[in-house]
């Protein structure tokens, strides 16, 4: 398989419909990759909870479970860390906006904590906004801290 | 499999075992809709064993959050029992430790409710 424009051979590039069902079928094909590439099981619960956050946001957040928007779904192993982007077609947001999940006032909110369980359990996180619309989200976990 | 709940009453405490899934869909609906429905008959002492909850994601800890204030805003409390390790660390991380009343002991935290 040819190495994309980041210079991570993909392992997975998928599209993928802005439902749940997405959401579980993320999960499974990036764990079967880390699964491939050795990454440790307490890890391996980790990286599938981090990509089910973000695939939540994606589906329900940014695409709002439009038919019509897609998710895209990269999945790489390379120079010792898995790599992860998920792509949608929302309007995006501005994470300076987000409330502090941590915060006193905030602790008894239902939501927005994915972002906060996101970073607690990949050692990269970075979000960037694509053009024309659209949000991305990559993921890294560095395989050389999988025990 | 999504959450599976089993209630059961221990004196005045009612204990709700959890099993399975607590995630964005189906488990979180039912779990917001069970405790809702306990707290509105009158049960004002919930114990939550979480001990067979395999997956919680971030929905889940919402609806753990929304039991304890829907528990709560009708006079009564709401403790976790029984919390698995990867539960104790999302506690953690989301600083919910310092929100709930959490045993690892049934018949101790029976006797905390009287």
């Amino acid at each position: 398989m040819a190495d994309n424009d980041r210079g991570v051979t993909p392992s997975v590039d998928a599209s993928l419909d802005s439902t749940l069902d997405s959401v579980d079928s993320a999960e499974e094909l990036v764990l079967e990759i880390a699964g491939q590439a050795g990454v440790h099981e307490d890890d391996m619960h980790k990286i599938g909870m981090a990509v089910r956050e973000a695939m939540v946001n994606a589906v329900v957040h940014g695409n709002r479970y439009n038919a019509n928007k897609r998710v895209r779904l990269t999945v790489g192993v390379d120079s010792g860390r898995l790599t992860i982007r998920i792509a949608d077609q929302g309007e995006g947001f501005d994470m300076s906006m987000l409330p502090d999940p941590l915060a006193d006032e905030n602790l008894l909110r239902q939501s927005g904590r994915g972002i906060l369980l996101i970073r607690a359990f990949v050692d990269r996180f970075h979000v960037r906004r694509l053009e024309p619309s659209g949000t991305e989200v990559t993921l890294v976990k560095y395989l050389s801290q999988s025990a | 499999m999504s959450v599976k709940l089993t209630t059961r009453q221990v004196g005045d405490v009612t204990v709700i075992d959890a099993a399975g899934r607590i995630t964005l869909g189906e488990g979180s609906s039912v779990f917001r809709d069970s405790i809702r429905d306990l707290s509105a008959a009158g049960n004002k002492k919930i114990l939550l064993n979480l001990g067979e909850v395999t997956y919680i994601d971030s929905s889940g800890i919402g609806e753990l959050v929304s039991a304890f204030t829907t528990v709560t805003n009708h006079g009564g409390s709401l403790k976790l029992l029984n919390l698995t390790k990867r539960v104790q660390d999302l506690l953690q991380i989301t600083k919910l430790f310092t929100v709930f009343e959490v045993h690892d002991d049934e018949a101790t935290a029976i006797r905390s409710f009287a």
